[in-house]
């Protein structure tokens, strides 16, 4: 209860659709009990086509962040080029691993599309030291994750289409959040298409 | 030789009268009882339902108000929205839940039954007072077995309208307005903003909701349903149970 990655709280999922990805958090900043603020960042994109969603302290989260955007805007500026989204999923894993004995207290997940016709989905999460689990369906983080665990593998059907794979998800963070006292007052959804971004905001329970 | 005969009671076991056959070195202030945190790693968990709550209580010209909010929670996780904090032990008196789930309403309901038997011993109700000091003689006896209540005990007696609080340290005392729980602090923005002796029915009723409201807003311990009680002469009275989502929803209309 006292764990420095529930310091703040947060919930976020990712999924995979049918060459589409959908990622979504909730928007609660607190510290501890004390709910601060409610329109909170927590996922940040990265390019055009790679999100990243972070979970833990929020300090941390922040620097991620800027992290994150200093080394990508780097590598385009020197490789002329996007990072694929796997090739950020490996950057991030080895940036939290050089910190392996003062670590950042943060849990990335990344979501986007990539591979030869770069509309394959590509889902992946990490500890705080940086060890991957890629997934081909879902992903999960925070501190409901049980409850998040139990709603995706009930919820998530594969190859959804972008609308459909919204309405899944939106439910499944909604419901899950409702069972955390340290996260929900509110969520955030972005859907990830070959097109383009859809972010969409949702009402949830304010208490 | 030792025999049977030989034993007795450790002080703080109940219904003893043996401390005075006691020799002087078993004479230990520590409780007997072991703390089941001690013997079972991560019982909190599943013993300490409830420990974050909001309640709150207050006289006023017309009587007293309690409201409450409706969350009981195990760690972060929310075990329901839809608990009953205000522990109705008869016409007159009410009681809160903050702490233990299982120590507070093991032990109103505890308290119910010896106020009735004191009614049907004395043929009057019994006093609030009278009833506070039942339960916090029994908190006192239990002090230091990890019993977990913070509880506010409010009623109409003889002399009118009164609230004590009674805690699990054996704590209890006499005031006007109280609110107990890990919200509490939110809620006594609140109160102590819009609080008058002289408040009208609706006023007071309204400011015990816009309270208990503000708790769950910002406490994440506290949540679900915010339910008001009103009690006067005639007793006690459920005034409204209202989901703490269409209160948000109102109070952010009214603001804009």
């Amino acid at each position: 209860m006292s764990s420095i990655m529930q310091y703040n709280g947060a919930a976020i999922i990712a999924m995979a659709g049918k060459d589409c990805i959908a990622i979504a958090s909730d928007k609660r900043y607190g510290i501890r009990n004390q709910t601060m603020g409610c329109q909170m960042k927590k996922i940040f994109q990265v390019g055009d086509k790679t999100f990243v969603g972070l979970t833990g302290l929020a300090t941390d989260m922040q620097t991620l962040d800027q992290k994150f955007r200093f080394r990508s805007n780097m590598y385009r500026l020197r490789e002329e080029r996007e990072m694929s989204t796997e090739a950020f999923a490996n950057m991030v894993t080895s940036l939290l691993y050089e910190h392996r004995f003062g670590p950042y207290f943060c849990e990335p997940i990344v979501a986007g599309l990539g591979g030869e016709d770069g509309k394959s989905p590509f889902l992946c999460g990490m500890d705080l030291l940086g060890a991957q689990v890629r997934t081909e369906d879902f992903m999960v983080g925070g501190d409901c994750t049980e409850a998040l665990y139990g709603l995706c593998e009930s919820m998530y059907r594969p190859d959804l289409g972008p609308d459909e794979l919204f309405e899944v998800i939106a439910q499944c963070l909604l419901s899950g959040v409702d069972r955390d006292c340290l996260a929900g007052w509110g969520c955030v959804v972005h859907v990830l298409t070959p097109e383009g971004v859809t972010t969409r905001d949702l009402k949830g329970r304010m208490d | 030789m030792a025999s049977a005969l030989d034993y007795t009671l450790p002080v703080g076991a109940h219904g003893t009268g043996a401390a005075d056959r006691l020799a002087p070195q078993l004479l230990d202030a520590a409780p007997m009882l072991p703390d089941p945190s001690e013997r079972c790693p991560g019982v909190e968990k599943h013993v300490r339902m409830l420990h974050g709550t909001t309640t709150l209580a207050f006289k006023y010209q017309g009587g007293v108000v309690v409201a409450v909010d409706s969350r009981a929670s195990a760690g972060a996780y929310i075990a329901s929205q839809t608990v009953k904090k205000v522990i109705e032990i008869n016409p007159f008196l009410l009681g809160t839940m903050a702490g233990g789930a299982a120590d507070c309403s093991y032990w109103e309901r505890y308290l119910g039954m010896r106020c009735r038997m004191f009614e049907l011993d004395q043929k009057k109700r019994i006093s609030v007072a009278a009833a506070s000091k039942i339960l916090s003689n029994i908190t006192h006896s239990y002090k230091g077995y990890g019993l977990s209540m913070g509880t506010m005990i409010c009623g109409w007696d003889e002399s009118g309208p009164q609230i004590y609080y009674v805690d699990s340290d054996g704590d209890r005392l006499h005031h006007h307005l109280f609110s107990v729980g890990s919200g509490s602090t939110f809620a006594y923005g609140v109160l102590d903003t819009g609080y008058r002796y002289d408040l009208t029915k609706d006023e007071a009723l309204a400011l015990a909701q816009r309270s208990i409201f503000a708790a769950t807003y910002r406490d994440a311990y506290s949540g679900g349903t915010v339910r008001v009680y009103h009690i006067d002469q005639k007793g006690w009275q459920r005034m409204s149970e209202t989901d703490s989502m269409e209160l948000y929803f109102k109070f952010r209309q009214e603001k804009a």
